[in-house]
């Protein structure tokens, strides 16, 4: 589905990722590579299949859409520890991948050097046209940012139940991205967290299938969660 | 029993409800207790262990032990053990046992995990186990055996003692409970029930689940009784059953509510006025199946399906504790089908027949929870703990392969990718002897200790002047996603406006609406039992049985017997027509709800396939429908019924479906890869965790023979799906389906209609439906 972000056109895609047709650029946000064995080493052993199946979706994506630049939107790797962690296989589809792309790794809460150790250049945040891509949004206004960090998540209810998808959520002049990363769990849109983000009702682009475009006044909060309530 | 326990042989009890059986269970322990010469100073073991599947109940006992041993004046020290109890008395309890203690089957699995529990427990001669019936057949039965095999292995000398009040084949209990000897103690059985089936004045329904044309005739029956039980099987039924009995109570008769979802303070208040005799009923479900016995109760009333024999004698059971007068029972059938259900189920109890319940093997989950326990308390030697786990029966057969590969999903996680090995959570030590590799795993188990895996519930609370404020009850997250803002519904007994939901609250205030809504919902979906069925077919097939029926219900089999065709024992009726633009077929298996959703689902993609365009089906207890575009009169209905639907097909969509989430989910809590939510401790903000979906779309792809993929599939195909019993069916009908293109609906069709006009109801007016229900009923019987 195209949008627009501060003027630049936007191709959300139904795998949660971001093309920029104009600058021949895919974004990916918040993969949390080695998350699996970052439970594991303290000892509760989930499976070790994340990043490889991370990278399968990820590759899906590079085929589709054939982008000249790829940016890891931050928060790649789940943890410092992650680079050491990775499997052999994986860490040579990585740089494989920084053979055949320009990779761009955004530092991130988690991975403050992003994953350049595997090739590639790393960056605080990227210019592209009107845009800038950075990890973590910042407080207030600001046009034409695309960030991460939040994985939102967003909630609708109908009559035969409810769904619960990770989703893109923007207001035209910023747009935040789902997490990417197989385990990674999501916030809901209502949670404080996302106040004072957006200067209008925001628009929720659900992933899937397909994109499902939702207006904010048809998302519902969590109900089983508690939920930081804004004042 | 006496003469068994001081022998120090194993048994198992069974007698009616009021014989004594509890007393009886400890008394070989009292007498020992009491012959004792007790040295100073000696605290190291427990003589006798009380488990119970009830936290209440294990308290009731030690009340009512306590009486006599005081008053005999016995030096035997007696003390209760359950999740309530304070950290100060569990500490002392472990420095001093006392002589008897009272626990639960979670508590003894905390016990394995101890340090020191062999020492504890070596001294140990008695574990007496209630309510055996209602445990033995689940994954918290798994758990208790597997820890009852740990106290064999402890104290050679100890002897078990299984109780219950009905027991449906007593020597698969008795072989449950030990592999020695080979006695069952029966009790004197009481007077025999006094049962019927309520006849009500107004005509048979031809579907639904409410009774409500009977509700006069069960509020004039609770009249004649000293104080009455009045079971349900959902707990929306409980709340409509309460609030149609309030309608009708000119006498202001006390009449209380009893179910899961009311808050534990409630249920308390509505127990102690039971045994204070200050009610004259109490509408229940099978939360009043166990428990503590109530002297005052003389009349049970069973409304709706009585589902199951053994279920029903247990029920009954509930009524007249005193043995030489019998129990009073009254069964309401709710519809046409479920009135050849009751009948059946009266002579199934009159001749004591009793369901019988499929063999189950051990699940590999619980055991993957009991090793790790096994490895916090002590270093185990791998073949010692084999042997060990098999004298638990439901592991008897627990292959060496599959032990293995339990131990390395302890250890590793399993998983074909070998990358954990530094992340072991048990590891070999340099003895060739297993144990736990850090302190901060052990803690870890002893979070995540159980077998009981709950729903995700939500707080219902009144709202407050400022927030929230008295709690309501609890009720399940689904509930309240059929509901908005502004809605009346009937809810613990009263009538409540839905606010909203705030955190994990779903707020609610008093209001006084007229025609508030009954949600649906706490139907845990328990099929009528095999055994049940069975004697349905044969009643439906034998036709001088159908005077015993009332008249309207004898018209009805008369008219589908001219119509169609009756199901016989051992063939498959179907009968195809055409309805307005709709195309149905009807299938009559009589094999309970459960396979019948599962045969649906099955045969609906096998239409999707052959082009008939499939658009819906509902299922009940006795048989299915779907319906489509096209006509189905012309399929090859034994190609469609061939056993192999059970291979690929079963298999494909059983790994997308939301069942085999829901299972993983339970058996990964089970198994210690994911973690229990602790009420009170959950995680703000979902970025931070992940989802046992996510774990189990990725494993899924990435490891599909994995233990608890394993795991998972077995649970559906045995709790959700039914498997086993609708492959029975398969080949029980082979080449004996019978099928009837009929022009018109039939009068066995009707109730299945009913239910799909109801589902598709949204925004017709209660008068329309039933105009329509009435059209349908003429069609049918012209």
């Amino acid at each position: 589905m195209q949008i627009s972000v501060a003027g630049e056109p936007c191709v959300l895609r139904a795998a949660g990722t971001l093309w920029l047709p104009q600058h021949q650029t895919l974004v990916v946000s918040d993969l949390h590579f080695e998350k699996g064995s970052a439970y594991a080493a303290r000892g509760q052993l989930l499976p070790p299949y994340d990043t490889r199946e991370t990278l399968n979706r990820l590759m899906a994506e590079l085929v589709a859409v054939q982008p000249r630049c790829l940016v890891f939107l931050g928060d790649s790797l789940h943890d410092m520890g992650a680079i050491s962690r990775i499997p052999v296989a994986e860490r040579e589809t990585i740089m494989g991948l920084a053979r055949d792309f320009d990779l761009v790794w955004i530092s991130g809460n988690h991975d403050p050097d992003g994953g350049a150790a595997f090739g590639g250049r790393s960056a605080d945040e990227v210019r592209l046209g009107q845009l800038v891509l950075r990890h973590e949004p910042l407080t207030g206004e600001a046009i034409g940012e695309v960030c991460g960090h939040l994985h939102p998540c967003a909630v609708v209810r109908g009559p035969a139940g409810s769904v619960r998808r990770r989703c893109f959520i923007g207001d035209g002049s910023r747009l935040i991205m789902p997490s990417f990363g197989a385990y990674t769990g999501g916030l809901n849109v209502h949670d404080r967290a996302y106040g004072g983000l957006f200067q209008q009702a925001p628009t929720a682009y659900l992933t899937g299938e397909r994109v499902v475009r939702v207006p904010y006044h048809r998302l519902s909060p969590d109900r089983s969660r508690p939920i930081r309530r804004s004042a | 029993m006496v003469e068994k326990g001081l022998a120090g042989e194993d048994a198992l009890l069974v007698a009616p409800t009021g014989g004594g059986k509890t007393l009886a269970g400890f008394l070989p322990s009292l007498i020992e207790l009491s012959q004792r010469r007790k040295v100073a100073g000696d605290l190291t073991s427990v003589h006798t262990l009380y488990i119970s599947p009830l936290k209440a109940l294990a308290v009731d006992v030690e009340r009512n032990l306590l009486t006599p041993v005081r008053e005999m004046g016995l030096n035997i020290t007696i003390e209760s053990r359950t999740g309530d109890t304070n950290q100060a008395k569990r500490a002392r309890q472990r420095l001093a046992p006392p002589d008897i203690l009272l626990t639960t089957p979670e508590q003894l699995a905390l016990f394995c995990a101890w340090e020191g529990s062999r020492e504890y427990f070596k001294d140990l001669r008695c574990v007496v186990i209630d309510e055996i019936h209602a445990i033995h057949g689940s994954k918290r039965g798994d758990l208790l055996s597997l820890g009852l095999a740990r106290l064999r292995a402890f104290a050679p000398k100890m002897r078990s003692v299984g109780l219950s009040a009905t027991v449906n084949d007593p020597a698969a209990i008795r072989g449950w409970l030990s592999d020695k000897g080979d006695d069952i103690v029966f009790g004197q059985s009481g007077a025999p029930p006094e049962l019927d089936v309520l006849l009500s004045e107004n005509r048979v329904p031809w579907a639904g689940h409410t009774a409500q044309h009977a509700m006069q005739e069960v509020y004039d029956t609770i009249k004649t009784a000293q104080t009455a039980l009045v079971f349900v099987n959902t707990r929306w039924q409980a709340e409509y059953a309460f609030q149609e009995l309030w309608r009708l109570n000119d006498d202001n008769l006390p009449i209380a509510l009893h179910h899961g979802s009311l808050s534990a303070e409630q249920r308390r208040k509505v127990e102690a006025m039971m045994t204070q005799g200050r009610l004259k009923a109490v509408v229940c479900t099978s939360t009043l199946d166990l428990g503590i016995d109530w002297g005052s109760v003389d009349l049970v009333i069973q409304l709706a399906a009585p589902k199951g024999s053994s279920r029903l004698v247990q029920r009954i059971g509930r009524a007249n504790h005193r043995l030489d007068e019998p129990s009073r029972a009254v069964l309401v059938p709710a519809s046409r089908f479920e009135m050849l259900e009751c009948q059946a189920a009266v002579e199934a109890v009159m001749e004591a027949a009793h369901d019988g319940e499929p063999i189950r093997n051990g699940a590999k989950d619980v055991l993957a929870q009991h090793v790790m326990g096994v490895a916090c308390s002590e270093p185990f030697d791998l073949e010692e703990l084999y042997d060990e786990v098999r004298t638990a029966a439901p592991y008897r057969d627990l292959t060496w392969e599959d032990w293995e590969q339990v131990v390395d999903f302890v250890s590793t996680g399993g998983y074909a990718l070998k990358s954990y090995d530094k992340y072991r959570r048990i590891v070999r030590g340099r003895d060739g002897l297993w144990k736990a590799r850090t302190k901060e795993i052990i803690a870890r188990h002893r979070m995540n200790v159980g077998a009981i895996v709950a729903a995700q519930t939500l707080t219902v609370r009144m709202k407050g002047r400022r927030g929230t404020g008295r709690k309501v009850g609890e009720a399940e997250e689904t509930l309240f996603e059929q509901m908005t803002i502004g809605d009346s519904f009937v809810f613990a007994g009263e009538v409540w406006r839905f606010e909203g939901v705030e955190g994990n609250n779903a707020i609610v205030s008093p209001t006084s609406d007229d025609d508030p809504m009954v949600p649906s919902w706490g139907g845990s979906r328990i099929p009528i039992s095999s055994h049940l069925a069975h004697r349905v077919r044969r009643l439906m097939a034998d036709r001088d049985t159908w005077r015993r029926l009332p008249v309207d219900v004898q018209e009805w089999l008369n008219a589908q017997d001219e119509h169609s065709g009756i199901p016989q024992m051992d063939d498959l009726l179907i009968e195809t027509f055409q309805r307005g633009k709709r195309h149905f077929m009807i299938v009559y298996p009589f094999e309970g709800v459960l396979a019948h959703t599962t045969l649906a689902m099955l045969l609906t993609r096998r239409l999707d396939r052959a082009g008939v365009g499939p658009i819906g089906f509902v299922a009940n207890d006795f048989s299915l429908c779907i319906w489509s575009m096209r006509s189905m009169a012309d399929l090859d209905f034994d190609a469609l019924f061939e056993q192999d639907m059970l291979g690929d097909d079963l298999e494909s969509w059983l790994d997308e479906s939301f069942m085999m989430k829901k299972s993983f989910k339970e058996c990964a809590q089970i198994a210690g890869l994911i973690e229990r939510r602790m009420p009170g401790h959950e995680k703000t903000g979902r970025q931070v965790t992940f989802s046992a979906d996510l774990i189990y779309d990725t494993l899924r792809r990435h490891d599909p023979d994995h233990l608890l993929l394993r795991c998972a599939r077995e649970d559906a195909a045995r709790g959700l799906l039914d498997v086993a019993r609708l492959g029975e069916l398969l080949s029980r009908i082979q080449g004996r389906i019978r099928v009837y293109n009929l022009p018109k609906v039939s009068p066995f069709a009707v109730p299945m209609l009913m239910e799909i006009g109801k589902e598709r109801a949204p925004g017709t007016s209660a008068a329309d439906m039933m105009l329509e229900d009435a059209a349908l009923i003429d069609e049918a019987m012209s």
